[in-house]
């Protein structure tokens, strides 16, 4: 019991100040039993800062990430934080200096949409754990208990892709696919050793042709989109009954409603605690999931993947809703045939938040090619757009879509120091990223075989991991 | 910039004489000029075309009297791209069963197949690649009761009826661990079902008085700059699948595939062996001593780079993805970017492909993949391409890798004019072609998407809906 409330007490301090002050604590009435808040945290992040010397990095082209650009500039960090950044500033004693003479410095890239530790590398069916597919409702899984840490792909993600966070969410193959989970970019030997300190939840939703192909084969509800629709109502006006019981349980105390996992994580979109994040391609399914998420109180964070979002792009901006977006991929499947190259441009052109993601190992480690393509697409059709504003799908936008954009994706002093310095021009395909910095700890260096890590399933095996 | 692409054009356009008359000369003139060949680029180079061939191609060449130019000042000029292992044209949308011709899962033939009756010149896949600079492309059929794919054909992308530039190129096939599945479950099941398979081949080839190595046909070299036919029709009365072949009870395959085997034995057509770790690749290479007249193409090879000097020692080229650096699977465990590089620094021909790699409509890619191999150099303790052989990796590697050298992928003189004009490095993220020439005919650049995204360059509608503007 007390384990419980010391739970419930770091859960409130960790979460968003908005769904902690509505949720007290106090008893309603001496003569009803007190209520007690189940853990919104039962699983808390242990990431630490690796440490790292106060560090300058001076003579680069900054973007911050905010859509500004420095030339000849300086940023400095120290105890994790940015401190510091402008085109004159000052080295304190003691630190560390870089001259990065021709290179930029960015925020590290934030992957909205990864898989990685879910649908690992070995890709056996025994690390096959990123879809539920036993019902097409499953918000009761959570992505973090599949993830295994020791998946080479996060490493390649840092070395190769300038990756500092990323977010990992169970698979499209069920409408409510589950939670979804935060993490730096740090090998752990544990989950929790990369769990994104204070990182909200979110749940990974599917529409369209994924959920009713994995269960119309199975002749099961859904067989088609209109229950799709149906299935996610249903389930939507379920936990519509549910947070009540549970708000005025834990307002007023009394006998305690029964708890349902997967009602708790709805309970927790409801109250705005947890973030949608919405597997959905076609242009008219993502104004359906609009208009379902007015019925029931709740917002999506972003549309992911979105081939037609260009359609829709002005729903999205006075929606509020990110577009998490791949570059240039089409027509793996019928929902996707009208993918088209300016899709992100466009996106970002009519006012909404555009976001790149890879979905995939391969491609989360260039997504500042993927950027650069969608840039050059989208100038080629006369979109007039910078290269430091097209920085903001690669970090900030992502940063605010996860909520975490007040922590990390751009180089504001007081965020953390998560950053890259590139070795060129971050936005040409000759371009890698010479050092990374999470928190300030240098975690990755081009130039020190011993700043990058191997898993334990590459040690010992031919190359170790690709430092070969 | 779109201004540039549009006067460019204007400048082929607007010309009495379109660039693919006969007789009619056109020199592209001014711009940054690479031949392919893994030299450097040149500045300020010319390329001249005539007949739908280059004639000449470099610095100091001269403008020949009467040429229709075409100024690519500020322009990059490069031999189209040739994706080395596809499979464009043989699907328009991947999950639509109906639309996919990849593989043949439920039908009784496996190397007989042959893809080049399925190939789709109108696939939205051919004109969205052709539109980024891909003008050939090796397309393979893929495995799905036998370790034999079928036979697969080398073709072009041009806006026309006519894709194949050589059907029946080669034969695919699956050994490692997909191979190893198809066979049965294990990779001795693998090499089993391989020995019958070319055993049955010499057999019926026997019956006919073909045996190994002794067919006369002459084969396609690098040197080679003669027309070879677009499509060699088989033969109806090939005494190979006459009735009065009469095969033992004792036989696996059926007497349609084990013919198409026959020119495998024989050494008359390539055969492409899709293996990824260096036990296999090894194993593969040994077979040789068995079967003396392989031609083999390795495929994959993710491991390749751990016994590149066996490679390079057997003389067998190699067509390998760019940038596999993940242990995907436990044929990959020594999977590195530095593959490509290394095998190519070994002496080994390394050709880049897309081997399963969204290969029905990514191919596209290959010139970002290059552009990586290229950034490797910057990385210390990485092996990477010089930016020449990088280019050459998408465009005279595969054609020399398929015995086509002499025909394809070069701006050398005699080659076919597959000929792109790009505003920009095309090996970097930041530039597009402005011009597509195959066998030195002009090609269209607009593509479904290119019509979705000027119908939606303008956010929301304005009176009518949008299925109105057109």
């Amino acid at each position: 019991m007390r384990m419980t409330a010391l739970a419930s007490v770091l859960a409130i301090a960790l979460l968003p100040a908005c769904a902690a002050n509505r949720e007290g604590t106090k008893t309603a009435s001496s003569t009803r039993e007190a209520p007690q808040r189940y853990s919104r945290d039962p699983f808390p992040s242990t990431y630490r800062a690796y440490g790292g010397a106060p560090t300058l990095v001076q003579n680069v082209t900054i973007y911050d990430g905010e859509g500004g650009r420095i030339e000849n500039g300086a940023v400095l960090f120290a105890e994790g934080k940015i401190v510091e950044l402008g085109q004159s500033v000052t080295a304190p004693e003691g630190a560390t200096v870089i001259d990065g003479r021709g290179k930029w410095v960015t925020p590290g890239i934030i992957d909205i949409h990864s898989h990685l530790g879910d649908y690992p590398s070995p890709a056996v069916e025994a690390h096959s754990d990123g879809n539920e597919v036993t019902g097409p409702v499953r918000p009761e899984v959570w992505a973090e208990h599949s993830v295994w840490p020791q998946d080479p792909g996060f490493t390649r993600a840092l070395a190769n892709g300038g990756v500092t966070s990323l977010h990992v969410l169970p698979g499209s193959a069920n409408l409510f696919g589950g939670r979804g989970v935060t993490l730096k970019n740090v090998p752990g030997r544990t989950m929790q050793q990369m769990k994104f300190p204070g990182a909200p939840y979110t749940l990974k939703m599917a529409c369209g042709e994924n959920p009713k192909r994995v269960y119309g084969a199975r002749n099961q509800m859904p067989a088609s989109r209109m229950a799709n629709v149906a299935l996610m109502r249903q389930t939507w006006a379920r936990a519509q009954d549910y947070r009540r019981k549970w708000d005025k349980y834990e307002r007023d105390g009394g006998e305690m409603p029964p708890r349902d996992l997967a009602m708790d994580t709805l309970r927790g979109v409801l109250a705005g605690e947890i973030l949608v994040q919405n597997h959905c391609y076609r242009a008219d399914e993502m104004a359906n999931i609009l208009d379902m998420s007015k019925e029931f109180g709740y917002k999506v964070a972003a549309f992911h993947h979105g081939a037609e979002a260009y359609k829709i792009a002005d729903l999205l901006r006075e929606n509020g809703v990110c577009g998490a977006l791949w570059a240039d991929w089409w027509g793996f499947k019928m929902e996707a045939y009208d993918g088209i190259n300016e899709n992100i441009p466009l996106v970002h052109n009519a006012g909404a938040c555009a976001i790149v993601h890879s979905d995939d190992p391969n491609g989360i480690q260039r997504l500042n090619q993927e950027a650069s393509k969608a840039l050059t697409y989208g100038r080629r059709a006369g979109l007039n757009i910078t290269d430091e504003v097209a920085w903001t799908w690669l970090s900030y936008n992502p940063a605010k879509a996860l909520g975490i954009g007040d922590r990390t994706g751009s180089l504001r002093p007081g965020k953390m120091a998560d950053l890259v310095l590139w070795n060129g021009n971050p936005l040409s395909v000759y371009t890698r990223p010479q050092m990374v910095w999470i928190d300030g700890a240098l975690m990755y260096d081009a130039n020190d075989p011993r700043r990058r890590p191997v898993t334990d399933f590459e040690l010992g095996q031919p190359g170790e991991g690709d430092v070969k | 910039m779109s201004m540039g692409a549009g006067a460019l054009l204007l400048t082929l356009m607007a010309s009495a004489a379109p660039a693919q008359t006969p007789g009619q000369t056109v020199a592209i003139t001014g711009g940054t000029v690479a031949l392919g060949d893994g030299s450097d680029p040149i500045e300020g180079g010319t390329v001249v075309i005539r007949n739908g061939r280059i004639v000449a191609a470099g610095r100091g060449v001269a403008v020949p009297a009467g040429a229709q130019t075409v100024d690519a000042t500020g322009k990059w000029v490069t031999p189209g791209i040739i994706a080395g292992f596809s499979r464009v044209g043989l699907a328009e949308v991947d999950a639509v069963d109906a639309s996919n011709d990849v593989r043949a899962s439920n039908s009784p033939f496996s190397a007989a197949i042959d893809v080049a009756p399925a190939i789709n010149p109108r696939a939205a896949a051919v004109s969205i690649s052709r539109a980024s600079g891909v003008t050939r492309a090796v397309v393979a059929p893929a495995t799905a009761r036998s370790i034999f794919a079928g036979q697969g054909a080398v073709i072009d992308l041009g806006a026309d009826m006519q894709p194949i530039t050589w059907a029946r190129a080669f034969q695919f096939v699956e050994f490692g661990e997909t191979g190893a599945s198809e066979a049965g479950g294990s990779r001795a099941a693998t090499f089993a079902l391989f020995r019958n398979a070319l055993r049955e081949a010499r057999d019926v080839g026997r019956r006919q008085g073909i045996s190994g190595g002794t067919d006369s046909q002459r084969l396609p070299r690098a040197s080679d700059q003669r027309e070879f036919p677009l499509e060699e029709v088989p033969d109806p009365n090939s005494p190979l699948l006459g009735s009065d072949v009469n095969r033992p009870q004792d036989v696996l395959l059926t007497r349609f595939d084990a013919a198409a085997l026959v020119p495998v034995l024989t050494g008359r057509q390539l055969l492409l062996v899709h293996v990824e770790r260096a036990s296999d690749i090894l194993q593969v290479l040994g077979l040789r001593r068995e079967f003396p007249n392989l031609r083999l193409v390795l495929v994959g090879a993710t491991e390749g780079w751990t016994v590149a000097e066996q490679i390079r020692a057997s003389g067998v080229p190699v067509i390998a993805n760019a940038l596999v650096d993940l242990p995907a699977s436990f044929e990959q465990l020594a999977a590195t970017q530095s593959n490509f590089g290394r095998m190519r620094a070994a002496g080994i021909n390394v050709a880049m492909g897309t081997i399963n790699e969204d290969e029905t409509r990514m191919v596209r890619v290959t010139r970002q993949n290059a552009g990586n191999l290229v950034a490797l150099t910057k990385v210390p303790g990485a092996s990477g391409l010089s930016w020449g052989e990088a280019l050459a990796a998408i465009t005279s590697r595969p054609a020399e890798v398929l015995g086509l050298g002499g025909e394809l992928g070069s701006l050398r003189a005699g080659r076919r004019a597959d000929v792109v004009v790009w505003d920009g490095d095309p090996l970097d993220t930041t530039s597009i072609p402005q011009l597509v020439l195959i066998d030195g005919v002009q090609q269209p650049l607009d593509t479904r998407q290119t019509k979705l995204r000027d119908r939606y360059l303008r956010p929301g509608e304005q009176g009518m809906p949008k299925a109105y503007e057109r």
